[in-house]
């Protein structure tokens, strides 16, 4: 019984009850890797009641309506597990080859940022407008795509048998194709997203097997490129001050100093146990910005104290810990490569995320994947649950 | 790793997922640290800024206590003024950020929008004043000189003027009633410094930057018991200042008030007498430098002698102390402390020095006695002495035989002391002075006070200088090198600048005869200030104990259920037994009715038999000026010591003074009698002013009528008057005593800094011919 079957649902040999099918010992659902849905959701829960606190009284921004946010995010979250589900559905062997078509449209969508289309929020060009109040971040939809695509070019041959790990020629291809959208995401700039990106790129060469040389040489450029960068004054001031100002809140005082240090506030005066939901003053004094957003781990800091920031850090974990296995697990090079795209992802983004409301990394506008507010990076992150899962259940039942 | 299916994956591969494995675990880890090490770590810190940052403080001024004089007379209070004020937190809640109110407001205040909007306007880098530096929390002002009506206007219609309110508040007001500023000792406020608000930010009294503090005198020294402790209420509020709700407030405790000893009639009687006197001296022509008298400084004290109490004290030049109320400009600060001002800050009754002249001799006199001469001995007042090729003469190169002590005190003989200074020091060696020199005419200068603080209650006095052989030491040792420089440098036949200059270079450190010798009769670098005068002269009239000067009595709380009595405290006595106490003081009888100061008393009218009267006189000669006119007397309760720097003799400048305010306090006529319904202060003044059971403390009403125009009725500081409350607000419950304080109040207003003069000026301003 190959694994294909079940992916395609309806089309096995025997005809079965849909709950039969659901509830069987060789079903999706018994072979999908609960921990990690498990996870996702309580960390949506969470995010939920964070999202909550943060916003409720925000009548600047919720136009009144307390409930506002919360119900923008639950709607999110629910379009974000039937895209995850829509995702298993598909399966990412069939994904495989509408790839290219799908990094085209991602791509395109960056570009449009670019355009009049685009939307600049906290000086970044980084939202695409879709009327009517809807954004979209197109940059979210290319970690997948980058992820997806680098995966499809390097695993080729090698999934195919001919060669053991990647060449040199296949590895300048996938670079190639990384760097378009980069290029583009670079001149938004959302420098958040570039350095998960970066990341992504150099975790998906690392677990494809390509040449250390391409890993160092990577490394090298990338410190190289950063040196460059600083020395041209590539960057403008405020992107300079976001960087610097983490380790020393008096360079921007009023500006990322301000941030950093109001998160730092906001947490570290949790304490154990935190003051309580919904009783934090600094968020409730609404003294963090972008707290529904970028800062949503500082609420958690906060009104849960060690304990609740704790928690967030666990599931994460747990998360991130299930992936890697389903990344170990994976009998195929192309599914071991997206696997380890996805937990580069998630572990980045997340350090960068609460690192940077720890003031132990430079502030860049990065949400925390399943807590915080934000809708494209909700739906991104759970198609990507949605691979992790469909790579877990395609594989053969270990015995 | 147990289940690995058979991949056929390279080794390679499967080793990194497990370095991302790694990598990505220890990223968590870290998290997982910094996460403790913030919360459970330093979270102390941390809740700690959290509360500072989310409460605000806003803080209600405390209403400084009064001054008071003996009789209850405020001698500095605070005026009720109305002031409009917004508060930017009520009306930034409002949808157009309070535009409206703030026009609305301006319609009824007069004033143009534009001027209401910018004095609300908050002061950054890029607003420069009109606008407001203090806390936005706190309201800020739009007025302080709104009417009844304005006020009325805006409290009726409150809901058109939200966050606006209209509100009596207190200024600092110094009355001076009577005419009589007392400017020096009341001292003046000034605002905080930034260094001082910072300083007091987490005290239980932190400070307004709007706040101001004693700068000098009472207002200084008394500075912590009548600023009282402001209130503060603590505002929880949200990152744009929004008030989240009041957390806890401390009730401001007004200030408590503060009775001082002094009379403010004869404060203004001696201010004027004073001024005249030098008005007069400037009249007057001085055959030693061929020209007027420049009479640019003087001071006059009248004390209690039992009790060192302070019932006046008179520094000229003065000043209106009312120029700092409300903040000081520059051009006026200028005028009070520049060059040409001839610094009316000082005040010189404690900080103005001057050799003591003659009145020294009292001193001199003791040391005498201590040192084996008989009162009653028989000493030659020659016409003049020569010591070392030079000649003292007498003044006036009078001679007067042989005579005892007492009449040369009384006639103010030279030569009488010249002798006996001149042999003591010879006893002491002379000018190669022995061990154990008794130095007897320095020693008793010390015991008598001289150069050191008399610890009198206001700040900046000065303690003068006896220059004994110590003095002359470390003097010399200071300046020897100039002074040998000098003579040195001169060339050809040297200038009298220079030979004293080569004199100095040599033997500077040295207490030569002539030093000694002119030292006796209070000449040379002797300094003193007036209160120390003051409280010697004190000491002879009551026995001998010199007290510390003091201006407070005492200190009595707002609600006036606490009366702190200041008490007299004496600090020494004076080092000369009864007898001779006895025979100086009949000796200085003798000056005021056959003495030197006869011509001023005794052969003048004044009444000696009822009253006696000492009086030394003392003319003091300061090198390059003209000379210091000192006089100092005594009766049996006050002692009045008056100096004129530049000003002429000691009888013939202070005389006509002295005498005036005698008469004022006791009341005497031109011809002698005594009129008791006339005398302002014929005995000390021992009891508190009566202070009612609200507090209130009641000013004495005078006896006399025609001084019932001028005296305030009311000075209790926390009274808001009625004419600041618009009059719908007039507190019927307080019925017709608000009324009384109202007309009070009315007339007060009607003097309008011109101060008319008082009935009590009029009368000390007659001229004596």
């Amino acid at each position: 019984m190959s694994a294909r079957t079940f992916a395609l649902g309806g089309y096995g040999p025997r005809r079965r009850s849909a709950w039969d099918r659901l509830t069987a010992r060789d079903s999706i659902v018994w072979r999908m890797d609960w921990m990690i849905l498990l996870s996702g959701v309580a960390l949506a829960v969470i995010g939920s009641l964070l999202v909550y606190s943060a916003t409720r009284n925000r009548t600047e921004l919720n136009q009144g309506d307390p409930q506002y946010f919360l119900v923008r995010h639950v709607i999110s979250l629910g379009i974000g597990i039937a895209l995850m589900i829509g995702t298993v559905w598909l399966g990412h062997r069939r994904l495989r080859s509408v790839v290219p078509v799908l990094y085209g449209i991602t791509v395109l969508l960056a570009v449009c940022v670019l355009t009049p289309l685009g939307a600049t929020i906290n000086g970044s060009r980084a939202w695409l407008n879709l009327g009517g109040g809807f954004t979209v971040q197109p940059a979210e939809f290319i970690k997948i795509t980058v992820i997806l695509g680098m995966a499809m070019l390097l695993a080729a041959k090698v999934d195919a048998g001919d060669r053991e790990h990647p060449d040199h020629r296949t590895v300048l291809h996938a670079l190639a194709m990384a760097a378009l959208p980069i290029a583009i995401i670079l001149m938004m700039p959302d420098l958040g997203s570039v350095m998960v990106l970066v990341i992504i790129v150099l975790a998906v060469l690392l677990a494809s097997g390509a040449s250390n040389r391409w890993i160092i040489g990577l490394c090298l450029a990338g410190a190289g490129g950063a040196v460059l960068v600083w020395t041209l004054g590539l960057l403008d001031e405020y992107q300079i001050n976001r960087f610097a100002a983490f380790a020393n809140p008096a360079l921007d005082p009023a500006g990322v100093g301000y941030n950093t240090n109001q998160a730092r506030i906001a947490i570290g005066s949790g304490g154990l146990t935190g003051k309580g939901l919904f009783e934090g003053t600094q968020t409730t004094g609404q003294f963090v910005p972008e707290q529904q957003t970028d800062f949503v781990f500082t609420v958690a800091g906060e009104e849960l104290g060690f304990v609740g920031g704790g928690l967030i850090l666990v599931l994460l974990g747990i998360l991130i810990w299930r992936a890697c296995r389903i990344a170990r697990e994976s009998t195929e090079l192309y599914s071991t490569i997206v696997a380890a795209g996805v937990i580069a992802w998630f572990a980045f983004q997340a350090f960068e995320n609460i690192g940077m409301t720890l003031g132990i990394m430079p502030v860049a506008g990065l949400p925390l994947p399943f807590v915080s507010y934000g809708g494209t990076s909700m739906f991104a992150v759970w198609i990507a649950v949605g691979l992790l899962q469909s790579i877990r259940t395609q594989r053969p039942i270990a015995a | 790793m147990t289940n690995i299916p058979e991949t056929g994956r390279s080794s390679r591969v499967t080793i990194r997922l497990v370095v991302i494995q790694i990598l990505v675990v220890s990223l968590l880890l870290t998290l997982g640290g910094r996460l403790w090490y913030m919360q459970i770590r330093n979270g102390d810190e941390y809740q700690k800024e959290a509360k500072g940052n989310h409460v605000q403080q806003v803080v209600q001024p405390a209403t400084r206590g009064a001054i008071l004089d003996a009789r209850g007379v405020p001698i500095a209070d605070n005026e009720t003024r109305l002031v409009v004020s917004a508060s930017r937190t009520e009306l930034m809640k409002q949808d157009d950020d309070g535009k409206a109110v703030l026009e609305r407001l301006a319609k009824v205040l007069d004033m143009s929008p534009k001027t209401v909007k910018e004095k609300v306007r908050l002061c950054d880098a890029d607003t420069s004043q009109p606008c407001w530096n203090g806390s936005p929390y706190q309201p800020i002002p739009v007025t302080d000189d709104a009417k009844p009506q304005q006020a009325l206007q805006i409290r009726e219609r409150s809901e058109d003027f939200p966050g606006i309110t209209a509100e009596p508040e207190a200024v600092r007001r110094y009355p001076a009633p009577y005419g009589a500023d007392t400017s020096q000792a009341l001292g003046y406020l000034s605002p905080v410094t930034d260094e001082e608000i910072e300083k007091a930010k987490d005290t239980d009294s932190p400070f307004l930057p709007s706040d101001e503090i004693g700068r000098n005198g009472l207002e200084r020294a008394y500075d912590s018991e009548l600023r009282g402790s402001s209130g503060v209420t603590r505002y929880e509020v949200d990152n744009l200042g929004r008030v989240m709700g009041e957390a806890e407030s401390d009730k401001a405790r007004p200030g408590s008030n503060l009775v001082t000893s002094i009379d403010s009639r004869v404060q203004a009687v001696a201010e004027k007498q004073l001024d005249q006197a030098m008005k007069n001296a400037r009249k007057e022509f001085d055959k030693n430098t061929g020209r007027n008298y420049k009479a640019d400084a003087g001071a006059v004290v009248v004390m209690e002698n039992k009790t060192g109490r302070v019932v006046s004290m008179a520094s000229n030049p003065e000043y209106d102390p009312n120029a700092w109320v409300g903040g000081i400009s520059g051009k006026e600060y200028a005028k009070l402390t520049g060059k040409k001002s001839n610094y009316p800050l000082l005040n010189r009754a404690i900080q103005g020095l001057a050799a003591p002249g003659s009145i020294f001799k009292v001193i001199s006199t003791t040391a005498a006695v201590k040192a084996g001469y008989p009162f009653n001995g028989k000493y030659n007042c020659s016409s003049d002495f020569e010591v070392g090729g030079q000649v003292f003469k007498n003044y006036e190169s009078k001679g007067y035989g042989n005579i005892d002590l007492g009449r040369a005190l009384e006639v103010s003989c030279d030569t009488v002391f010249y002798r006996l200074a001149y042999k003591e020091w010879k006893k002491d060696g002379g000018n190669l002075p022995k061990k154990g020199a008794k130095d007897w005419f320095y020693k008793t200068a010390h015991q008598f006070g001289l150069g050191k603080k008399t610890g009198i209650d206001i700040p900046n006095e000065v303690k003068g200088r006896v220059p004994d052989r110590e003095w002359k030491k470390n003097y010399w040792e200071a300046n020897k090198d100039a002074w040998c420089k000098q003579a040195d440098n001169a060339k050809g036949t040297p200038s009298y600048a220079e030979k004293i200059a080569k004199e100095n270079c040599v033997s500077g450190m040295k207490m030569r005869a002539g030093d000694s010798v002119n030292y006796s009769i209070g000449q040379g670098d002797t300094l003193v200030t007036p209160i120390q005068m003051a409280t010697i002269y004190a000491a002879l009239g009551n026995g001998g104990t010199m007290y510390d000067p003091t201006l407070g009595k005492a200190v009595v709380s707002a609600d006036g259920k606490s009366v702190k009595e200041i008490k007299p405290n004496p600090h020494g006595k004076l080092p000369l037994g009864d007898k001779t106490l006895r025979q100086m003081d009949k000796a200085l009888q003798g000056v005021a009715t056959r003495g030197s100061a006869a011509w001023r008393f005794g052969e003048a009218g004044w009444p000696q038999d009822k009253i006696k009267l000492r009086a030394k006189t003392g003319t003091a000669e300061v090198a390059g000026k003209q000379t210091t006119s000192w006089l100092a007397t005594y009766t049996d309760d006050f002692t009045i010591v008056m100096t004129i720097s530049q000003g002429g003799t000691g009888s013939g400048a202070s005389g006509p003074a002295v005498r005036n305010i005698y008469d004022a306090m006791y009341g005497v006529g031109k011809d002698g009698s005594i009129d008791k319904s006339k005398a302002l202060l014929p005995k000390p003044e021992t009891d508190l002013p009566k202070i009612d059971k609200d507090g209130t403390i009641v000013a004495e009403r005078d006896k006399r009528p025609a001084d019932k125009k001028s005296a305030s009725p009311s000075a209790s500081p926390t009274d808001r008057s009625p004419t600041a409350s618009p009059p719908g607000e007039t507190p019927r419950a307080r019925g017709e005593a608000a009324v009384a304080r109202n007309e009070g109040e009315q007339q007060q207003r009607r003097r309008d800094g011109a101060r008319q003069v008082s009935d009590a000026r009029a009368l000390a301003g007659g001229e004596r011919p």
